[in-house]
């Protein structure tokens, strides 16, 4: 216990360390500005990262594997459907018709309409069963990504490219305006999670373990996947698809801490998930000058690990 | 005492258990036996409220198992299945502390520790006490399984084929420790069993499970005879008597 903490404490600080590079580096021209600017932009990382940090460990215990992000129930597939849907009805009148907030607000319901809708589907099916669930999410998120692919062929390109700037992960056409709102839905996941966490290390011992043990395992199950549902929700609307991340993110994690503790893994993958996506925005804006996104970046190096997982893993 | 009451599971068509009913005597062992598919495995499922059924209750003193909170339902009952892999960074006595979550969830008091303790020292883990799971051989790992169970410290323990891939030497040594946790502690135990000598050498009763019906429940002298297990098993058998013990010849 000991080491972990003095590890959490160093990852606290070097987390404050990319922090006030970001903030501080090559400060020139209006200062003011300048770091107000930069200051909305950490905060939607710090936000950003945590969410999906936290959402893709949890999801990886109830799941029992250490290869699945929240992704798989297909919460980006629906968000790229709504987005090219509304591109094709209203074409470039989109942005008149609709406003950013407007936008934000519908797909964070869609991708939650569509959580409840399959959990209810499953569960009320006596079906009862976790992988059942992946599995229809899987489908469903196939469908809705080859209807946006079928749907984007039938654009024109100036309207294509409304789609496609909001198909990759950005930071940086973020509206700051919405961070309050995605702020306080998180920071109300968190309050309600607080009070179930004591079961997550339980639950990683799979469902016969946890009910043995007492654990009314399918409402905690459920309440769960709400939180999830709701951090991927509210990240995806804000910046756009980047839960891929989470893999990379949550296998750090178990690699630098091994214990089956949540009270440190908690902690720890949401720290790692920040400096990961603070360093990575850092690298795109300074070094590439911002001829790639963090999709991109993301998407490489999280899929080269991926690979190396996958290659010398023994088990998953 | 474990009262079963007229409890029905079917997958589809396939009928697993038709109205079962039995009253599984407190403070003894009683042994699950039948084919493959008889339905043992899911009738011990139900007993533990991992599986619903589709009719029929499970009374546990008395009280039906879904009108107990599940958090004290598992300080009277604790279920262990067979496939038990765990792939966490897991020692030995962090697993055997979870069997005390059900009493408190995760912080453990200095009583909680020294239950844990003893279910370490009942089993004879306290050499690997501090080693990780993934690093025991098979009878070590279902041992420690057994010691969190021992940990949750439940009046009745349900256990799902508990000598699956161990050699003889380690379920021997499994079943003394079970025999052991009835006499001494007077524990209620429950336990599918596939090895018919082992089930005769050491339970109490037998309940014989065939054709999603239960064939015969009996003290085991009565139920380990040619007659009965040739019934339940369709296959010939022979019982030798050696020291006032049954053994029998299947081969």
């Amino acid at each position: 216990m000991k080491k972990s903490s003095t590890s959490i404490a160093l990852l606290v600080t070097f987390t404050l360390l990319v922090a006030a590079v970001f903030l501080f580096y090559d400060l020139t021209g209006n200062r003011e500005y300048v770091l107000e600017r930069r200051g909305y932009k950490l905060a939607a990382l710090l936000l950003v990262a945590w969410s999906i940090g936290y959402s893709s460990l949890v999801f990886q215990t109830l799941t029992g594997n250490r290869i699945l992000t929240p992704s798989i129930m297909g919460f980006e597939a629906v968000y790229l459907l709504f987005q090219t849907l509304i591109v094709f009805l209203y074409g470039d009148k989109t942005f008149r018709v609709l406003t950013e907030s407007h936008n934000f607000g519908w797909s964070v319901l869609m991708m939650l309409g569509f959580a409840v809708l399959i959990y209810l589907f499953v569960f009320r099916r006596e079906k009862n069963n976790l992988y059942f669930l992946l599995l229809t999410g899987l489908i469903l998120g196939t469908l809705f990504t080859t209807l946006s692919s079928f749907v984007q062929m039938l654009l024109d390109p100036n309207e294509f490219s409304l789609v496609e700037a909001r198909i990759f992960a950005t930071f940086n056409k973020m509206n700051t305006g919405l961070l309050g709102y995605a702020a306080g839905a998180g920071g109300l996941m968190l309050i309600l999670a607080l009070k179930y966490h004591k079961y997550l290390d339980v639950l990683a011992l799979g469902r016969e373990q946890a009910i043995n043990l007492g654990v009314n395992y399918k409402r905690v199950v459920l309440v769960f996947l709400f939180i999830i549902s709701v951090l991927v929700s509210v990240s995806t609307a804000l910046v756009g698809p980047i839960t891929f991340f989470g893999i990379l993110v949550t296998n750090l994690t178990y690699e630098l801490f091994k214990t089956y503790r949540h009270s440190v893994l908690l902690p720890a993958c949401g720290l790692i998930s920040c400096i990961t996506l603070v360093a990575g925005q850092f690298l795109v804006e300074r070094m590439f000058n911002m001829t790639t996104t963090i999709s991109i970046l993301i998407n490489f190096i999280g899929g080269v690990y991926f690979l190396y997982i996958l290659l010398t893993a023994k088990k998953l | 005492m474990i009262e079963v009451k007229d409890i029905s599971r079917s997958y589809g068509e396939k009928v697993i258990l038709d109205e079962i009913s039995l009253s599984i005597p407190k403070g003894k062992i009683t042994s699950l036996i039948g084919s493959n598919g008889a339905g043992k495995s899911t009738l011990l499922s139900i007993i533990s409220r991992l599986l619903k059924q589709n009719g029929g209750t499970v009374l546990l003193d008395s009280r039906d198992i879904e009108a107990y909170k599940t958090r004290i339902l598992a300080r009277h009952l604790s279920i262990l299945k067979q496939a038990n892999h765990v792939d966490l960074k897991l020692t030995v006595r962090e697993l055997v502390s979870f069997g005390r979550f059900p009493y408190s969830e995760g912080r453990l008091t200095a009583a909680d520790e020294e239950k844990v303790d003893q279910a370490i020292r009942y089993l004879n883990l306290s050499e690997v006490a501090g080693e990780y799971m993934d690093e025991l051989s098979g009878g070590q790992k279902q041992r420690a399984f057994l010691a969190m169970v021992v940990a949750q410290d439940t009046d009745y323990i349900l256990l799902d084929e508990p000598l699956n891939n161990l050699d003889m030497k380690h379920a021997v040594q499994i079943m003394k420790t079970l025999r052991k946790l009835c006499d001494e502690k007077g524990k209620t135990i429950v336990m599918v069993l596939h090895d018919i000598n082992f089930a005769s050498q050491y339970s109490d009763f037998i309940v014989a499970l065939k054709d999603s019906r239960v064939a015969f429940f009996d003290a085991v002298d009565n139920v380990i005879v040619p007659e009965v297990l040739q019934n339940v098993f369709d296959m010939e058998f022979k019982i030798v008597e050696t020291d006032g013990k049954k053994i029998c010849n299947y081969y």
